[in-house]
């Protein structure tokens, strides 16, 4: 009984599940892809539990420590501080962790309902719309961002809300463009010849089909985020010491480079590790998308 | 003229996709004469295609050649690294293909890619081969003075033909491919081109393989015909005795389905579709819909063997 | 005719962007609270003092009429003086903007070379471990972060192997050239200067390498895509059947047709140059306009930022605008 019901269920979604099996077969196939997977899943897992395990404190100073060269005792040796690199380079994980879940949030948030309502509504709404990401475009990201982080104040919410503030237009531009797609599609007429009003519409019908593609987008997005926050918090613009953001750790270090390297070197790696990893991730999601790609 | 030009022994051409392996040619083997115009006939996807680029060691991946030889002149083809072939493509088999116009290189004249041939076979500059690019435009009546300066995006597809068959038979190569020179073009213009490949052809002595779906060019053009099912050959045989006295349960139903002008009958096809070749049915690939299969065409294949003087066939009707 | 009527059409679409930039620009300085005369004085300045400063800067003004004032003189050619130099913001930008044109220049020509070598290597040996190696390389350009890279070079061949100078842009014993272009290269090159020239080339090569192979990956994931989609072409089939060898295939018949969506994504990566800019001129102590603009913002010099962002936008917008034109050109059915 309920087998048939599952076989019935998986008969007539069989085109989707055809098409899943596909993405999966391309997925396992591009190794790039596969190697970023793993590097954003050991990311992730550092992140969440990685700050219990950690051997020293990441923000109490310990001035007789200070400045060690990496050993048994410090993985990654210590700062001008006294505090253990590892330690703080772990922790620091938890940061970007934070930027980019909170980023992706607002970014696509907005990106998705102002995206979704001009396609929806067209004419005058879409016109403005569009031209304001036009405007938003002009700038080179990053320069925008820190002018915005600057006005604002140098701290960790300030950054997220920098990067917010310059992501979003690509995520409108998306999900206008799929729900213009979306609205013309017989479903919506038929649905309207029900009845069903426009909030309706929009939120249980349109919207939904926007999610993904601005996911898709999120993804690949997520390193140049990190590494937007990393370059603001390098530049004194960002997130602020003590806290351990890996672009400001490089900038403590800069004025120890000859001497102790290890300094700036170890958050700079996990920041390149990390970012490679998305980009891998990203990269094979590309090809896995590109229909010219997906033979 | 019996003088053997090309032997095909049991190739087999796999294409690797998410979804299996393709058996796209199975135990394929043939042997072609000089001087023989062969035309290889079969549905969409039956392996004729593949065939014809597995001869000039043109499969890429996904596709692979896993077994057989492909004797050419005594060499195996199948055994050459890419330098030693590109000595015998384009000088010793030439091909023109389905689509004349997105055959031709976009970005360059005409002229070049004529002299591009030329100049590799006769080995001088593209420069100097233009005046033979010249008489091989005149040869396919194309007015040389104007083609060799155009782009291809500046030709109809009937001039576009006439240009890759210029360029294939500029080196007079021993052994034409014809890929569907035809299928892409309109009616009026298919019989120009094919009257003037048969004009040439004849002139220069060229041994031709044909790849097409429509029998009717087949029988004015070849001497000999071979019908492919499923990646697999189930009959080859002279035109005039395959067309009288075709043996196999497919080529009968082949001949039932072509249109006669003035004949009232309705037309009769295959009942049943092409197999896929991922999984394809075990013992002969046509029993499925053959009207005639017996239990042993559930079990064992079939093999090509010869009924009568030069016509093979490959069906368990036949012992 | 068509192109005609799309280059007006883009222009005029610009000018209106430009109008939107500046008005982000001067939303960001004066809506975003934060106390500019306040970083200026110091928190305890007395109240009275407060008062001439923001007289002096206009921000005593109606907000309105403050932007169209800004307007006013952005129209003329004026983006105010600066509070840190003192000087007006437009003779700080053309003293600063050359060193980054010249960082740029040579950065987009590395990354231009480098990327298109590693998307056709790619592409032919798809899936192969050079394309692998290859894509993992340009990969790895694009998520280094900027500074650090330049800090670790600058560690390796400066002070470890002595192999190349340090920060800055010309030596101290070097006489700089007579100022021309303010490009320290084309100076050098025009007056003749052969000792400043070598010096300089040899002080650009880090900060150009770094920039350069950052904005490598765009372009080599672009030409390997493109290189792909044209080797399945039946024209490329063509040329093999012809027996045309490997080398022609590639460099003569495909190559050609592949580098024509390549123009597209130069002006992506022109943007990310600049973005890099700002941060390889702090590390490298480059006098540029990425770093003008951070010392701006550092110490709140409001005309210089918004000065300084504007005149970015304005270049990106441009190099873009450009280059939508020459893909139009390129384009075959907006020739006809």
């Amino acid at each position: 009984m309920i087998l048939e019901k599952v076989s019935e269920f998986m008969e007539k979604r069989k085109p989707i599940f055809e098409d899943w099996k596909h993405t999966f077969y391309l997925w396992r196939k591009t190794k790039l892809a596969t190697v970023g997977t793993i590097i954003v899943l050991i990311f992730v897992v550092v992140a969440i539990i990685g700050p219990l395990f950690v051997p020293y404190d990441p923000i109490v100073q310990n001035m007789k420590d200070r400045l060690q060269p990496p050993s048994f005792q410090h993985f990654f040796g210590t700062d001008q501080f006294g505090r253990d690199i590892f330690s703080r380079v772990i922790s620091g994980a938890m940061i970007e962790v934070e930027i980019i879940i909170i980023v992706s949030m607002i970014s696509g948030g907005i990106g998705l309902i102002l995206g979704v309502l001009a396609g929806y509504f067209g004419g005058v709404v879409d016109e403005v719309l569009m031209r304001t990401t036009d405007m938003f475009l002009a700038f080179p990201g990053l320069i925008l961002a820190m002018a915005f982080a600057a006005m604002l104040g140098p701290s960790l919410i300030n950054t997220i809300i920098a990067i917010s503030l310059v992501g979003w237009t690509v995520f409108a531009r998306l999900a206008r463009a799929e729900a213009m797609k979306v609205k013309n599609q017989p479903y919506i007429e038929s649905i309207k010849a029900l009845g069903a009003g426009k909030t309706r519409i929009i939120s249980l019908h349109v919207t939904p089909m926007c999610i993904s593609p601005v996911l898709v987008q999120l993804t690949l997005r997520m390193g140049t985020v990190i590494l937007t926050a990393a370059s603001l918090g390098f530049l004194g613009l960002g997130v602020r010491p003590p806290l351990p953001e890996w672009g400001a750790m490089v900038s403590d270090g800069r004025s120890f480079l000859v001497e102790q390297w290890w300094i700036s070197t170890f958050p700079g790696i996990a920041i390149a590790i990390v970012v490679l990893g998305f980009n891998l991730l990203g990269d094979g999601l590309r090809d896995i998308m590109d229909p010219r790609l997906r033979r | 003229m019996n003088d053997v030009l090309l032997e095909v022994k049991n190739l087999r051409v796999v294409f690797h996709t998410y979804r299996g392996i393709v058996q796209a040619l199975d135990d394929v083997s043939f042997t072609i004469h000089r001087n023989e115009r062969v035309g290889i006939i079969g549905e969409t996807g039956c392996g004729k295609s593949v065939t014809s680029l597995a001869i000039m060691r043109l499969i890429e991946p996904p596709g692979e050649i896993v077994n057989g030889e492909i004797i050419f002149e005594g060499k195996d083809l199948v055994k050459l690294n890419e330098n030693s072939l590109n000595t015998i493509r384009g000088k010793e088999i030439s091909m023109i293909f389905q689509e004349p116009l997105s055959s031709l290189n976009p970005v360059m004249k005409v002229g070049f890619q004529i002299g591009e041939s030329i100049s590799k076979v006769k080995n001088i500059s593209i420069k100097a081969s233009q005046k033979f690019v010249r008489d091989a435009l005149k040869a396919v009546d194309l007015d040389p003075e104007r083609v060799v300066n155009l782009y291809p995006s500046e030709l109809s597809g009937g001039m576009a033909q006439r240009v890759m068959i210029s360029m294939a038979l500029s080196t007079n190569p021993k052994l034409m491919i014809a890929d569907e020179p035809t299928s892409a073009l309109d009616v009026t213009i298919q019989a120009q081109i094919m009257n003037l490949l048969d004009e040439l052809v004849s002139k220069m002595k060229n041994t031709v393989i044909l790849i097409t779906h429509d029998l009717g060019v087949a029988a004015q053009f070849c001497d000999k015909i071979l019908i492919m099912y499923a990646g697999t050959i189930v009959e080859f045989a002279e035109t005039k005795e395959l067309f009288e006295n075709p043996l196999h349960p497919y080529t009968k139903g082949l001949l039932k389905a072509i249109p006669k002008v003035g004949n009232k009958n309705k037309i009769v096809g295959i009942p049943g579709s092409v197999p896929d070749l991922v999984n394809p049915p075990r013992g002969c690939r046509f029993h499925p819909r053959c009207p005639f299969a017996m239990e042993i065409c559930k079990i064992e294949k079939p093999t090509l063997k010869t009924e009568s003087q030069d016509h093979l066939v490959s069906c368990h009707l036949y012992r | 005719m068509k192109l005609g009527n799309y280059i007006i059409k883009r222009s005029l679409l610009m000018l209106l962007v430009m109008f939107g930039v500046v008005a982000i620009v001067f939303a960001i300085v004066h809506v975003i609270p934060a106390d500019p005369v306040g970083a200026l004085l110091g928190g305890n300045a007395p109240p009275a003092v407060v008062d001439r400063m923001k007289e002096q800067l206009g921000l005593n003004k109606p907000l309105f009429i403050q932007f169209i004032d800004y307007i006013w003189g952005v129209i003329h050619g004026n983006l105010g003086n600066s509070i840190q130099s003192g000087r007006p913001v437009v003779q700080d930008i053309m003293e600063y903007f050359p060193v980054t044109l010249q960082l740029s220049i040579v950065a987009i020509f590395i990354s231009i070379i480098l990327g298109i070598f590693l998307g056709i290597f790619s592409a032919v040996y798809r899936n192969k471990w050079i394309d692998h190696f290859s894509r993992i390389f340009s990969i790895l350009g694009v998520s280094m972060p900027v500074f650090w890279t330049g800090l670790i070079l600058l560690l390796v061949f400066y002070y470890i192997l002595g192999w190349l100078p340090g920060t800055g842009q010309l030596s101290l014993f070097v006489i700089p050239p007579e100022r021309i272009t303010g490009m320290i290269l084309v100076d050098s090159l025009l007056t003749g200067n052969w000792e400043a020239f070598w010096n300089g080339l040899r002080h650009i090569i880090l900060p150009a390498a770094v920039l350069g192979y950052a904005a490598t990956a765009s372009i080599a994931r672009i030409t390997r895509a493109s290189m792909l989609d044209v080797l399945t072409q039946d024209y490329i089939r063509t040329a093999k059947a012809k027996g045309m060898s490997k080398k022609v295939v590639i460099y003569r018949h495909a190559l050609k047709n592949a580098l024509i969506p390549v123009v597209t994504i130069i002006g992506l990566t022109f943007g990310g140059l600049l973005e890099g800019a700002v941060l390889t001129e702090t590390v490298f102590g480059l006098p540029g306009l990425g770093r003008y603009i951070v010392n701006a913002l550092l110490n709140l010099d409001y005309p210089a930022i918004m000065g300084g962002t504007l005149f970015i936008a304005l270049i990106y917008s441009l190099v873009n605008l450009s280059v939508d034109l020459i893909y139009a050109m390129l384009d075959p059915r907006m020739r006809a």
